[in-house]
């Protein structure tokens, strides 16, 4: 196992000056994560996140691709060279075809500690969670999750990661002061999709796996590929129609499938209504749930507690409903109307419907 | 079979609430409750001691008052609970946890081989999912997460086949024990506590470990000197500069509300008027 550079923190002091084997360290580093011959959506928002970073730094953005040997794999380069990355570390290897912890774990480690990146960063998917733990842990580096903003700290040239704390009620800024690289990872839609420039390319430095089969313990037996219909696709719905406790009865919320009926919209709701088994988990927005971006978002009978606010705030229009003035979704939306949910939703449904009917016939 | 699982006792999120002036939160009154995903790691524990015999040995980090989710555990049908409690673990960071917990599994290894460790995904207060598999590298153990299924465990050639939630679908694994598995939540509900294992819970004499009980001889390997991470700002998320324009109307009619939402909304974001007009055709 590879060790990091242990080096003793001095406390209670926030300015330090970085070893000098640290320093080495440069460059900003997004993992490329693809399954079933396609990039995770989240992995080009954090090269865009990661451009801005590498920017403000003065340095080089790249992108690490491990896969099994082949065009497909190695198209991804030049997918993450159109989305901000100048170069790229292209790992291909028979052995990770799927996704296992063990050889990507080596990969990856071995890549940081031959080329020495500041930062790197990597989705909150089920892989991303499950790789950057283990390669954190393997290099003895500071690792922070679930980001929702990144910025560095030019004089210290740190990571400033935050995220959610306590359920989500605060953020907090953390940072990896004398230890590198610098990890974390950012949940998919919390950053915007950047724009594709297909004039950019790049570099690819290939390097090896140095495994064999017999040394990897960990067997794929099968792989079952979900029915994609099945499953609710809140974080990349462009409307969403969303229902709190103020809803008061999980009969009401017909109401709300009513609308996204009309709209053709995905139907959401806040953790306290999936844990009442109104709807299923799959569809709570929030910290604990899904995070969203859609171009429109409809809050009926939601408070806007900060949990449920940092999975849909990136929304680009939000119209909340809601019989408090008070309610604290009013200070984020964009439009508002004091009322009853219940009979509002209907009033609402019709003249959307009306719309439509307008614009069937103008179109 | 021996099976470690770690849990950890938590505030209840559901219940905290950040007090309005200061931006602070306020502890008083919130019940700590054992982590709600940690008791999916518990029940599928259990169920596996049921079907192929063994021991249940629960394991928390934390203050002394995280005894009682130990003594949940065992009213539950756990056999064995272990608190590693220490001043030296205050401020610990998901690296420096992972150390303490890894160090403490091998304590308890040196009693009774260690088969298999499972944990939750993640905890409701830090959602971080790193504690996992940080304690499954320090341990050289295999590594399987968001587990949603055990299939099938063959003691003789210590191999266990799982279903493991992967993004796109299911991927079947097998692997060798010891290894450590992450639960999924929903894969189970856990069992009621029967009355013998509430008695037994009562009177049970935890195992309460500090830093060198727990086998920890380096004091810089755990807390804050162990923590790579620092906390170096916490604050109130910042409101919208602009509020919500509230759309209002004379006798606030819902219909005439909703045209007249509609009508503003359209103005300002004439996109988003096309966007929906598609879903006209």
């Amino acid at each position: 196992m590879s060790e990091a550079p242990e080096v003793k923190k001095p406390m209670g002091k926030k300015r330090i000056e970085l070893d000098d084997r640290l320093k080495a360290y440069k460059g900003v580093w997004v993992f490329v994560e693809h399954e079933r011959g396609k990039i995770h959506p989240v992995s080009l928002e954090l090269l865009g996140e990661g451009r801005k970073l590498a920017d403000s730094l003065g340095v080089e953005l790249a992108g690490v691709v491990m896969g099994e040997p082949g065009e497909v794999t190695r198209s991804f380069c030049q997918e993450a060279f159109t989305h901000g990355a100048d170069l790229c570390y292209l790992m291909e290897d028979a052995l990770m075809a799927d996704y296992r912890n063990e050889p990507f774990t080596k990969g990856l480690t071995d890549l940081v500690n031959k080329y020495q990146p500041e930062i790197l960063l990597l989705g909150a998917t089920t892989l991303g969670r499950d790789l950057a733990g283990s390669v954190a842990t393997t290099l003895k580096t500071g690792l922070t999750a679930d980001c929702t903003e990144l910025n560095v700290d030019l004089e210290a040239r740190s990571l400033l990661a935050t995220r959610p704390t306590f359920g989500g009620s605060l953020l907090c800024t953390i940072q990896t002061l004398n230890y590198r690289p610098q990890m974390a990872t950012v949940r998919p839609r919390v950053m915007p999709m950047p724009e594709a420039d297909t004039t950019r390319t790049g570099q690819i430095i290939e390097d090896t796996l140095g495994m064999f089969e017999k040394d990897i313990i960990t067997k794929v037996l099968e792989f079952i590929p979900d029915a994609m219909q099945d499953k609710p696709q809140l974080p990349f719905a462009d409307i969403i129609i969303a229902g709190g406790r103020g809803m008061k009865k999980p009969e009401n919320f017909k109401l709300i499938w009513d609308l996204a009926a009309v709209l053709g919209a995905e139907v959401g709701g806040t953790r306290p209504v999936v844990q009442a088994g109104w709807l299923d988990l799959e569809r709570q927005v929030g910290q604990s749930g899904k995070t969203v971006r859609p171009k429109l978002y409809i809050a009926a009978g939601i408070s806007g507690a900060i949990q449920h606010r940092v999975g849909m705030d990136a929304s680009d229009v939000i119209i909340a409903i809601n019989s408090d003035p008070n309610a604290p979704i009013f200070d984020f939306a964009h439009y508002g109307i004091v009322g009853n949910a219940m009979t509002i939703l209907p009033q609402l449904t019709e003249a959307f419907r009306a719309h439509l009917a307008t614009a069937r016939k103008a179109g | 079979m021996h099976i470690v699982v770690c849990i950890k006792q938590v505030p209840d999120s559901a219940q905290i609430r950040v007090h309005p002036v200061t931006n602070t939160i306020m502890r008083q009154g919130v019940p700590a409750i054992v982590n709600p995903y940690d008791l999916f790691a518990l029940e599928e524990a259990l169920k596996l001691k049921d079907k192929y015999g063994g021991r249940v040995t629960v394991l928390t980090m934390g203050p002394p008052m995280a005894e009682a989710a130990l003594r949940k555990a065992i009213s539950y049908g756990a056999d064995d609970a272990v608190l590693v409690t220490d001043r030296a673990f205050a401020g610990s960071d998901t690296l420096a946890t992972s150390c303490a917990l890894a160090s403490a599994i091998t304590q308890i290894h040196k009693d009774m081989p260690v088969d298999l460790v499972f944990t939750g995904k993640q905890t409701i207060d830090g959602d971080t999912a790193q504690v996992g598999p940080g304690i499954a590298k320090r341990l050289n153990m295999q590594l399987l997460t968001y587990v949603s299924k055990v299939r099938s465990v063959d003691l003789e050639n210590h191999e266990i086949t799982v279903e493991r939630r992967s993004e796109g679908g299911v991927q079947l694994l097998k692997t060798r024990t010891p290894s450590l598995i992450t639960v999924l939540e929903g894969t189970n509900e856990m069992r009621f506590a029967t009355m013998t294992n509430m008695f037994r819970a009562s009177r049970y004499q935890i195992k309460i470990w500090n830093r060198e009980q727990a086998g920890i001889e380096d004091v810089t390997s755990v807390g804050l000197k162990g923590s790579p991470t620092v906390v170096s700002k916490v604050f109130a998320p910042t409101p919208r500069a602009v509020k919500a324009e509230i759309i209002q109307c004379e006798g606030e009619d819902p219909k005439e509300l909703s045209v007249t939402l509609l009508a503003k909304v359209f103005a300002k974001y004439p996109k988003l008027e096309k966007e929906i007009a598609k879903r006209a055709v």
